[in-house]
């Protein structure tokens, strides 16, 4: 005869309460893991579908996903000419915050290295790649901007050609991919006054110098646009992507990029590395912390309900131990209310959390490993939460029944 | 000629020490055959409770030895056998309340006494279910305690002290708590059960109403025992 169950269906209401609040404990427990995971996976998400072999970004940085990170646009063809790269590509990263309908809009902007890469290697659920060099864009359906859509984006209006699902940069962000010099020209954009001032200021400072008073001409010109002046550099890139031939010795193509004094060079795992030792790592800690607290908690929880149980049976004990019930059957009677309790709050959590963790904003990853590993946590939890019940009804007297 | 049912020689029990020092029981020898039910009576604080309780081995007399069904088992403090298993084998218990267990039903209450004595799940059901049926109370089996009356459960009492066959029954003012009537059907049970069954029982109480169902009747005073020779009512002073 199993004693804990039929204890259990005479108190139901105290149960099926204490089990409901710790299953919300560890629905949050649950979905604090799959947080993290979630930020692990769309924080390398764009690394791992970009298909690079190497990152090639400013020296001494960490990379875009780290700092900013600016090189010339020019050093694409520099890497190309490197033996063992079948391909090089720009790679324009940011992320700008616009008012579209109404509400905010935050987006990460990419650029994609047209003619050669118009986005096929983008995973899409509806529409098609960039076809175009100019105005097009693809853009993550978390971003709630239909096909179809036109959207204006500094002095361009930009129309949304595909969709993806789940392509989120490492805050959270919808991603959205460009042209690099669309791109460019978004990151690039400032008010036309502020155009007019820099013009002004830079014949000033022409003015300023005997070359400026001696050649007119170069005073009409520093007056004009930006990209009609030589001396100014090209707009620059965040990276460049690197894509080696097949059986090409990475090594050696490393060495020899490593030995260009004003760039940095990462493999795609160290550029992963560097993301979730930055970004994430304080959020792991962070998360994990409330975890830990949370689990203590809800051990807390469920030891004092047991105890509370234990105590309110303490006269059964009693006389289940007059009649010369072993120590085992009135410790089992305990153990497995705890163990119960832990069990249904554990599938209450689950259940749960799979209707509400698709609505969260940041994305939930939970695992199976996570599950087993969060399923052995309130195993051990319910067996100590039940140590303080069974400690208390071992003391116990069996003469309790006759002075009550 | 069998062992009696119990059998307890110069039981003494001392609360306390030195200036606190109670003496509950001086010297009490007490012997009950199997087939008899004796009656135990005294005023309240004669050492009534305390007798039983170290008969029971939940309260260990300080000095004295307790014999039950042949076996030793106690002498003085000193258990001689496994306390808990023996009562689990040879004891059963009843009170002035039912204390029967609120969440189990009534064929539940009598099915625990004879799990926790390793009987099988379903013999134990079984049996449960016959002491139930002899006690008559086996339509009830179903009910839990709450929806039962006070004689119903005393009665489920009853088959839970009598479900592991036990030699010896101890019963605590088993009728205290119901009115005349169900409490002389609690007594000529208890008879019935020691007549029918051969277990020896040892009933402590105040109601003089039912002292003729009794084979003999102990008296307890300042911690002694002494016999009576009738089961008669004592006459008012």
């Amino acid at each position: 005869m199993n004693l804990a169950v039929r204890d259990i269906r005479h108190n139901s209401g105290r149960f099926v309460f204490t089990t409901l609040g710790i299953g919300l404990l560890l629905m949050i427990v649950m979905g604090m893991g799959g947080i993290y995971r979630g930020l692990i996976h769309e924080a390398t998400l764009l690394v791992d579908r970009v298909g690079a072999d190497l990152w090639v970004v400013q020296g001494s940085t960490r990379g875009p996903f780290a700092e900013i990170s600016r090189i010339s646009a020019s050093l694409e063809d520099r890497v190309s000419a490197v033996p063992g790269v079948a391909r090089a590509r720009r790679f324009v990263s940011h992320t700008i915050q616009r008012v579209h309908l109404g509400r905010p809009l935050r987006m990460v902007v990419q650029g994609l290295s047209w003619p050669e890469d118009r986005g096929e290697w983008i995973p899409l659920v509806a529409g098609r790649a960039l076809r175009q060099a100019h105005y097009e864009m693809i853009a993550d359906l978390s971003l709630r901007l239909p096909l179809g859509e036109k959207i204006k984006l500094g002095r361009d209006v930009y129309e949304v050609v595909g969709h993806t699902r789940g392509m989120v940069g490492s805050s959270g962000d919808g991603l959205t991919f460009f042209t690099v010099s669309d791109a460019l020209a978004i990151q690039s954009d400032v008010p036309g006054e502020a155009v007019r001032l820099e013009r002004a200021a830079r014949r000033a400072r022409l003015e300023d110098i005997e070359i400026g008073r001696l050649q007119p001409l170069l005073l009409d010109r520093a007056a004009g646009p930006s990209g009609s002046i030589p001396a100014l550099s090209k707009p620059q890139v965040s990276a460049v992507l690197v894509t080696l031939h097949p059986g090409a010795d990475t090594a050696a193509v490393r060495a020899t990029l490593d030995n260009w004094p004003d760039i940095t060079v990462y493999s795609t795992q160290e550029q992963k590395d560097l993301l979730l030792s930055g970004m994430v790592d304080k959020a792991k800690r962070q998360l994990g912390l409330f975890r830990v607290l949370l689990i203590i908690i809800s051990t807390i929880i469920i030891a004092l309900i047991i105890y509370t149980l234990t105590l309110d049976k303490m006269r059964d004990i009693a006389l289940l131990k007059l009649i010369g019930a072993r120590n085992r059957v009135i410790g089992g009677l305990i153990l497995q209310q705890s163990l119960l309790m832990g069990a249904f709050g554990y599938a209450l959590a689950w259940g749960i959390g799979q209707f509400t963790f698709p609505h969260f904003p940041r994305l939930v990853v939970v695992e199976p490993a996570d599950l087993i590993s969060l399923g052995f946590i309130v195993l051990i939890i319910s067996t100590l939460a039940s140590l303080l019940g069974i400690w208390k009804a071992l003391r116990v007297e069996p003469n309790t029944v006759l002075s009550a | 000629m069998s062992a009696p049912a119990v059998e307890v020689q110069h039981l003494r029990k001392v609360y306390g020490s030195g200036h606190t020092e109670v003496v509950a029981i001086r010297d009490a020898s007490l012997s009950i055959a199997r087939g008899e039910i004796v009656g135990m009576l005294g005023p309240s604080g004669s050492g009534k409770s305390t007798i039983l309780t170290a008969i029971a081995l939940i309260n260990p007399p300080t000095s004295g030895q307790v014999t039950i069904g042949g076996d030793p088992v106690l002498d003085g403090p000193k258990a001689l056998v496994d306390l808990r298993a023996f009562r689990r084998q040879h004891l059963g218990f009843v009170f002035q309340k039912a204390n029967l267990i609120p969440f189990l039903t009534a064929l539940e209450n009598v099915q625990i006494a004879l799990e926790v004595n390793d009987n099988a799940p379903k013999a134990a059901r079984k049996r449960a279910l016959e002491l139930l049926e002899y006690l008559g109370v086996g339509a009830r089996a179903n009910n839990l305690p709450v929806a039962l009356s006070g004689g119903e459960q005393q009665r489920v009492a009853v088959a839970r002290a009598l479900a592991n066959d036990p030699s010896l029954i101890l019963a605590d003012e088993p009728t205290a708590a119901l009115d005349s009537q169900r409490g002389r059907q609690v007594m000529e049970l208890f008879a019935k059960v020691a007549h029918e069954r051969n277990a020896g029982v040892l009933v402590v109480t105040h109601d003089h109403r039912t002292l003729d169902v009794f084979d003999r009747i102990v008296d307890v005073e300042d911690g002694m025992i002494h016999e009576r020779s009738s089961t008669q009512p004592l006459p008012t002073p």
